[in-house]
């Protein structure tokens, strides 16, 4: 991991004082709500439906067992609404049609952009967090506003068996150069990169304001495909290639010359078209000339100051170098052993061998591992971890992945460095802890936004409908035969769960006050099984929260039935969806409304 | 930087200013002859002028006054003199008493500016 330096330290110990300067001002008028506002939401402060919203930063998904621990004890500490607050809330929420769960306190929440959310810490505390958070180098530096947000990676960066080029390192830099840039702090609406050096795109960066692939050129010089313009939303957009290959040193004048013509010409005037995805549709190679040319005038009028040296590559790769986990020295032999102990374990015991099968991956050293800790499981929020789940986990990490874990695009952990002769020993305690469900890649393997039952943005609740759907199918071995689907939800049209992304997709709407959803199928977040990154087609007009659960088993039944034979496996959901096309899932999601419902809630 | 009230900025006119609109290139600018030039933010989350800025101090090397004008408040004013601004007019009613301490804060930042040009990273190489 990125190992602070006293100059990063002390930046993020005079951050967390400016926030509460800012915070004070705020509390004795000198800063008006809408002044205090956009300050706040560059550390990560929300308000939403009932309480504030704490956004932390987990750079590029890496975090420590130490960090870890701290998020335990702020779950633990400080998320915690009054009592009157909570029953204010829950009373509103229960007037909503529908059976749904109870709102939870204590908890945090691993997001799609690899952050980690509370949902109840008193605004009055916040600066009191701030400074608990920078005694292990965490904040919330903009989390939230319009500006440069947190740079996400693929979670097996430095791990995976397909990599190219680690881009964390690339990732860290970014992260100082956005930090607290002067001139991007007031975009015209939030700007997003995610960055990804393996041949496969496990980050999603067409989804991105700004994607880039780590590659090498025919010379083996390292660089960047750049891509820009992709985002969800109201109008999702793929991103489009700007640059084939930027030198690597590069990189921070380049984004330097994107985000700069982007503040100049990015639209101000309507928050939906306020993204760099439209500017890019509007003005196209026009854009993509003023880029190269304000690129050129940085490097050639300015100097381009920030072109990276070799050294400071150096200082920051440095820090990302493979723990030593004291192995047997370079012993090929010692590895063989070792998965062949694991081989054996697993013969003798069929759940262990199905938790390798899900959830373990392959490894850069061939006697590590990468472990995916699923926080999806039946009576819990996707991504959600309570206190007391936060402390096992980090205790996990430090014991089983020399300090350090990932938190996942799709809400989950990864650790990155369990040894082979370790996995059984994890796999016992995580099962123990409920952190061991094999379903990782599987339909309960959900991405889900807080939704209505927490966010002030949304139109309708997700958290509902991802309970009825993990309740419905817990059946492990009829979720294994149903095979890989990204089923994902989003609770209004800022799209926080992904739901363009989704092979299954549900955008939460709102008519006439009452609570709908689109389902969306065929969308992709570009992995290599998900095919070409594309948003998801929408199924017919909305449908009832009760209509849901059977329509999406309407559509995994219509998979069911026409599915084929393919490797030895058969075909999954997204691979039959796109030989057939969508009619058959749209003719039977259609015949699964329940009309008699839709009579009485109308 | 220096920073000014309403009465002060009104207290001076002088024939060799601009006043620039946010969405103007400065690059299309005749510069000659020019002392001061005020930028505008109408709303203090309207960042344009900041590029504005940079783009007159550190392309084109304009050496008079740059002075921020319009909804100018206490926690723009480090972003503005990072970026070339050299005077700030904050907005009506705002107490300038919680500014300097702004400037104290941090003891440096990641990235060049347009007046410290160089990043930490160049300084130690």
């Amino acid at each position: 991991m990125y190992q602070y330096t006293e100059f990063d330290k002390q930046f993020v110990r005079a951050r967390a004082a400016q926030h509460r300067d800012q915070l004070e001002r705020f509390q004795s008028g000198q800063l008006s709500s809408d002044e205090f506002k956009p300050l706040r939401l560059q550390n990560g402060w929300y308000v939403q439906r009932y309480a504030p919203m704490l956004r932390v930063a987990v750079p590029y998904g890496e975090i420590s067992a130490a960090q870890l621990s701290v998020l335990a004890k702020i779950a633990r500490d400080y998320d915690t609404p009054d009592a009157e607050l909570l029953a204010e809330a829950q009373t509103t929420q229960d007037k909503l049609p529908g059976v749904a769960p109870k709102l939870t306190t204590n908890y945090g929440h691993f997001t799609t952009r690899q952050n980690v959310q509370f949902n109840w810490i008193p605004l009055s505390q916040s600066a009191d967090v701030m400074d608990l958070l920078a005694t292990v180098n965490m904040h919330g530096i903009q989390t939230s506003g319009n500006c440069i947000r947190n740079t996400t990676t693929d979670e097996l960066a430095g791990v995976a068996v397909d990599e190219v080029v680690d881009p964390r390192p690339y990732a860290e830099l970014i992260r100082q150069w956005s930090t607290l840039h002067p001139e991007f702090a007031f975009l015209p609406r939030k700007f997003k990169i995610a960055i990804t050096g393996a041949l496969e795109d496990r980050a999603a960066i067409g989804w991105h304001d700004v994607g880039l692939q780590m590659v090498k050129n025919a010379a083996g010089k390292v660089g960047f495909k750049v891509l820009v313009g992709g985002g969800m939303g109201r109008t999702p957009v793929v991103g489009s290639q700007i640059r084939e290959f930027l030198p690597w040193d590069q990189i921070m004048n380049y984004l330097e010359a994107v985000i700069r013509v982007y503040n100049r010409w990015g639209r101000r005037d309507n928050l939906y078209k306020a993204r760099i995805k439209i500017l890019v549709k509007a003005e196209g190679q026009r854009y993509f000339d003023e880029v190269e040319a304000e690129y050129t005038q940085i490097v050639e009028k300015d100097g381009g100051v920030h072109t990276v040296p070799q050294a400071e590559l150096d200082r920051v790769s440095a820090c990302f170098r493979a723990p030593s986990l004291n192995l047997p020295q370079d012993n090929p032999a010692w590895a063989a052993k070792a998965e062949a102990d694991v081989s054996i374990e697993a013969a003798k015991t069929p759940a262990f061998a199905r938790w390798i099968a899900q959830n373990v991956v392959r490894h850069q050293n061939p006697a590590l591992r990468a472990v995916k800790l699923s926080f999806k499981r039946v009576g819990q929020a996707p991504g959600d971890a309570t206190a007391d789940q936060l402390d096992a986990a980090a205790a996990l990490v430090a014991k089983f992945s020399a300090g350090e874990a990932r938190v996942t695009h799709t809400q989950n952990l990864v650790l990155p460095w369990v040894r082979l002769d370790q996995l059984h020993a994890l796999w016992l305690e995580a099962k123990v802890l409920g952190l061991a469900q094999p379903n990782i890649g599987l339909l309960t393997d959900m991405i889900a936004c807080p939704g209505g039952d927490y966010c002030a943005l949304a139109n309708a609740r997700s958290l509902p409908l991802a309970a009825a759907i993990t309740e419905r199918y817990q059946d492990m071995d009829e979720l294994d035969d149903l095979g890989h689907i990204d089923f994902h939800i989003s609770g209004c049209i800022n799209s926080c769960g992904h739901h363009h992304s989704g092979h299954i997709g549900i955008l939460g709407v709102d008519k006439d006050g009452k609570e709908w959803y689109q389902v969306t199928l065929g969308g992709s977040d570009g992995k290599e099984l998900s095919g070409p990154t594309v948003p998801g087609k929408v199924v017919g007009p909305s449908f009832s929260s009760f209509e849901v659960p059977d329509v999406i088993e309407a559509v995994l039944n219509t998979y069911k039935a026409l599915r084929l034979p393919a490797q030895g496996r058969h075909e999954y959901f997204i691979e039959t969806l796109r030989r057939v096309g969508q009619d058959p899932f749209k003719a039977a999601a259609n015949a699964a409304r329940h009309p008699a419902v839709d009579a009485q809630t109308a | 930087m220096k920073i000014i009230t309403t009465p002060e900025h009104q207290a001076v006119e002088s024939p060799a200013m601009l006043v620039l609109a946010n969405d103007v290139d400065p690059r299309t600018l005749d510069l000659n002859g020019v002392t001061r030039i005020d930028l505008v933010f109408p709303k203090f989350t309207d960042g344009r002028a900041y590029s504005q800025a940079f783009l007159l101090r550190r392309r084109l090397g304009f050496a008079g006054e740059l002075r921020a004008t319009g909804d100018v408040l206490i926690d723009q004013l480090v972003h503005m003199q990072r970026t070339g601004f050299d005077m700030a007019v904050l907005k009506d009613g705002v107490d300038a008493s919680a500014a300097q301490r702004q400037f104290d804060r941090f003891t440096g930042f990641y990235q060049g500016s347009a007046v410290e040009t160089q990043p930490p990273f160049a300084k130690a190489a």
